[in-house]
C-alpha cells in the first residue's frame, strides 16, 4: 500500500467517481497492489519468509510504500 | 579520450541524446546494453531517461536488477561518477545510490516544459563546470517527478550539501523542498529530473539569451566530469 502520507492518484480518482456512482458512504480511498506468488508444493514457512523479503526489497519501496500482508491462499 | 558509457535498458529513450551530449563536450560514448554484466573500463556512466520497462512495478525498480547495473553499483561504491537523468535518476534510488524516491507529479500530469534550476553544489563530479548558485534552463519532461523522502533524509541531505539542484521560479511536480537533483556523500553519483542533454547543442535547445533555442546550459554536466577525471 501506498504509505499515508504519499500522494495516491488513483485511490483519488476512485474515490471522486465512487459518490457519481451512488456509494456516497466512503470518506476516502487508497489503492494498493496485491501480487500472487505461486510455488510447486507445500507452502512452508521458509517460502512465506521469502515472500515478505521479496514483498519488502522488491515489490515494494520502503520509502514510499508498506507490506501490508503476506499470507498463504489455496483458493487460487 | 575519456570514454563514458550511455546505458540502454528496454524502453530507454534518451540514449542518443545523451551519447551525443557526451560527443560534444569531447569524450566517446560507450553505449552499454543492460543485459550486458561489463563497463568496457569506461571512465564515467550516464544512466539516460525514457520508461524502462514500461516503469512496470515501479518507475526504475526492474532495471535495478539489469546485470549492468550490479556493476554500475560497485564501481560507483569505488568512486566511478554516475548521472541519472530522469528514468535514470529513478533507477538509482531504486538500485539505493541515491535515497528517496520519485511518485507522480502532485498537479498528476505529465509536464513537458523548460525549467531553470539553481545549480547549488558545484564540487560534485557532474558540476564542477558550473557557478555555485547559478541559473540554468534545461527541458524536464516527466510524469513520476516529485521527489519524495522522509524529512530525517531531507535534512541530511540539505545539512550535507547534497540538494546539487532545485527548481526555480515553479515547483513543476511538487517535490519536497523543491529538489531537482541530489547527489551521494561523495558526490560521483548525481540524479536529477530535468535533462542537461537535451540543452548541449545551439539550434536544438532550450530558448537562450542569444535566442530561440540557443541554450546550451546542459553541455557542462558532460565537460564537468571530463574535467573531474582529469583532475
Amino acid at each position: 500500500m501506498p504509505k499515508p502520507e504519499i500522494l495516491d492518484p488513483q485511490g483519488k480518482a476512485v474515490a471522486g467517481a465512487l459518490p457519481r456512482l451512488g456509494f456516497g458512504q466512503f470518506a476516502s480511498v487508497r489503492q494498493g497492489k496485491r501480487f500472487e506468488l505461486e510455488v510447486d508444493g507445500p507452502v512452508t514457512d521458509e517460502i512465506l519468509a521469502a515472500a515478505r523479503e521479496a514483498g519488502e526489497h522488491v515489490l515494494s519501496n520502503p520509502v514510499i510504500e508498506d507490506v501490508v500482508a503476506v499470507y498463504e491462499d489455496t483458493q487460487a | 579520450m575519456t570514454r563514458v558509457g550511455v546505458v540502454t535498458f528496454p524502453g530507454t529513450l534518451d540514449d542518443r541524446d545523451a551519447a551525443r551530449a557526451v560527443r560534444l563536450a569531447g569524450a566517446e560514448p560507450v553505449s552499454l546494453w543492460h543485459g550486458d554484466a561489463d563497463l568496457h573500463g569506461v571512465d564515467a556512466v550516464v544512466l539516460p531517461g525514457g520508461f524502462s520497462y514500461g516503469d512496470y512495478l515501479r518507475a526504475g525498480a526492474i532495471s535495478r536488477f539489469a546485470p549492468v547495473m550490479g556493476e554500475i553499483v560497485d564501481a560507483a561504491n569505488k568512486g566511478l561518477p554516475v548521472l541519472g537523468i530522469c528514468n535514470g535518476f529513478q533507477v538509482l534510488t531504486e538500485a539505493h545510490l541515491l535515497p528517496g524516491s520519485m511518485i507522480k507529479n502532485d498537479h498528476l500530469h505529465f509536464v513537458c516544459r523548460e525549467q531553470v534550476l539553481s545549480v547549488d553544489n558545484v564540487d560534485t563530479a557532474w558540476t564542477r563546470d558550473y557557478t555555485a548558485g547559478e541559473h540554468i534552463t534545461i527541458p524536464l519532461k516527466n510524469q513520476d517527478g516529485q521527489y519524495v523522502a522522509d524529512e530525517h533524509t531531507l535534512d541530511e541531505l540539505e545539512g550535507e550539501g547534497r540538494v546539487v539542484f532545485r527548481y526555480q521560479g515553479w515547483n513543476p511536480n511538487g517535490s519536497r523542498r523543491g529538489i531537482a537533483g541530489i547527489s551521494n556523500a561523495a558526490g560521483n553519483v548525481v540524479g536529477l529530473m530535468p535533462h542537461p542533454e537535451h540543452a548541449v547543442e545551439p539550434g536544438f535547445g532550450p530558448d537562450g539569451a542569444k535566442g530561440p533555442r540557443t541554450g546550451t546550459d546542459g553541455l557542462r554536466f558532460f565537460t564537468s566530469v571530463l574535467t573531474a577525471l582529469v583532475g
